[in-house]
């Protein structure tokens, strides 16, 4: 249980940080976007509350995508990862007990699924896929293998750069959130079309997870240091417990 | 209206992409994993009220149904109230989640939820909202999840005073938001990104 009690209604979502629906570069957009306007509403607990997701539902290996799905006594192949981080309102207090789940390409950049067709090979002990719960100061980490980069069919010849998608769930349904995060320094970052729908450099920044020297594990991991920021709500208050914030 | 005392920006969103599954519903993928896909199930036992089968399809605008997308849907128990932590009115049916998460079928892309028709939902400033089942798409295409509610066309009487509906200024696009019941205890939700039936999607 996360423990989290706080009420009260969301700030609004600022559309112009967020990327538009459609977006020209990005072509499946174009059939997947609403062409009215949204209808803006201020949230009611429809949005302002959520499912609780327990630290209990975790398995030991959920957030260890090297060995999650491998076969006994075998790992994943690539150069291995920590990714570590916390999940923060908009005020930049923690989310605990949010449940982050994450997705993921192979070192060669193949992603095991029926429908991609990426000449890359599976690797038989990477799955590419865990989760985690956020701990009661919004930290979080897992650790896995440096994705690949992959090209897919849009333009003529675009690839992604290196990521990982992350899907979150706070403590509202309004905040449920879809992202990916990228490596600082990938050059392919600049020249993806999916990273382009968002046009100001902070937002890719907001994207970008930084080396941390700091975390890293010597002579076993690096780390990349990704935090996430969730909708805020404009008051809170807290009900049934003893302590604030 | 952005708030004065935001610090920080919220994450952009990006595309859940063409493997959302891969993360979220991994057995549906093949991938065996984590004992099984979360929010399958929203009844963990006995539930109270009227248990019903919410399913549809969502269509892009060439009327294709998408056969990639995640639905969630999140909604109040038969008696308005939400089995969370931040719920303040009152205990939710301890067998009912009211949280699902559909992957929808893999050939038709049929989302299908096996779920309970929600309650009227009183809020703390004295309105009611209209039995009501909130929607949260994403896929390949959409860059940011798309938010819209299904209610329930034979529920006219609540949703007349709903605060939601009632505020809709296009009332042509109103029907858009309702389930019908297409069989007994089946309503049937289809969701339109666009064409003549777009579907009224939120910013809420
Ligand atoms: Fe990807």
């Amino acid at each position: 249980m996360s423990g989290a009690q706080e009420t009260g209604p969301f700030d609004t979502r600022d559309r112009d940080w967020q990327p538009p629906g459609f977006a020209p570069e990005y072509k499946s957009t174009a059939l997947r976007s609403p062409k009215h306007a949204l209808l803006r509403f201020p949230t009611t607990l429809s949005e302002e509350t959520s499912p609780v997701f327990g630290h209990g539902m975790l398995g030991e290996l959920d957030n260890d995508l090297i060995v999650n799905f491998a076969a006994e006594g075998e790992m994943a192949i690539g150069p291995r990862l920590v990714v570590h981080g916390r999940v923060l309102d908009e005020m930049g207090r923690p989310v605990p007990g949010a449940l982050l789940e994450f997705w993921q390409a192979n070192a060669g950049g193949r992603y095991r699924h029926k429908k991609e067709s990426y000449l890359a090979p599976l690797d038989p002990n990477f799955g590419g896929c865990g989760r985690t719960i956020t701990g009661e100061d919004g930290a979080y980490e897992f650790r896995t293998i440096q994705p690949g980069p992959y090209p897919w069919p849009n333009g003529p010849n675009d690839w992604r750069p290196a990521h990982i998608h992350f899907s979150v769930f706070g403590h509202g349904f309004a905040q449920r959130l879809i992202t990916q995060m990228y490596f600082e320094g990938d050059p392919l970052i600049p020249l993806c079309p999916i990273v382009g729908v968002l046009k100001s450099a902070a937002a890719v920044d907001a994207m970008t997870a930084t080396l941390d020297k700091a975390r890293t594990l010597p002579m076993d991991s690096l780390a990349y240091k990704f935090d996430i920021v969730l909708r805020g709500r404009r008051q809170t208050y807290f009900e049934n417990r003893s302590e604030g914030l | 209206m952005a708030d004065t005392a935001n610090v920080l920006k919220e994450s952009p969103s990006q595309t859940a992409g063409p493997y959302v599954h891969i993360g979220c519903t991994p057995n549906f993928s093949g991938i065996a994993m984590f004992g099984g896909d979360l929010g399958a199930a929203m009844k963990t036992g006995p539930v109270k009220g009227e248990e019903i089968t919410f399913c549809g399809t969502v269509y892009d605008g060439a009327g294709d149904a998408l056969t990639d997308a995640m639905v969630e849907i999140w909604q109040a128990d038969a008696a308005g109230l939400f089995a969370s932590a931040n719920e303040v009115r009152g205990a939710a049916d301890a067998h009912f989640t009211g949280w699902g998460r559909s992957a929808g079928d893999m050939e038709t892309g049929e989302f299908r939820f096996e779920t309970v028709k929600p309650g009227a939902v009183a809020l703390p400033d004295g309105r009611v909202q209209a039995p009501h089942i909130t929607l949260w798409i994403v896929a390949r295409g959409i860059n940011i999840g798309l938010q819209t509610r299904a209610y329930f066309e034979d529920e006219s009487g609540m949703n007349d005073l709903d605060p939601l509906l009632s505020q809709i200024a296009d009332r042509g696009r109103v029907p858009t938001l309702m389930a019908r019941s297409e069989a007994p205890g089946v309503y049937r939700f289809d969701v339109h990104i666009q064409g003549p039936n777009e579907t009224i999607f939120f910013d809420i």
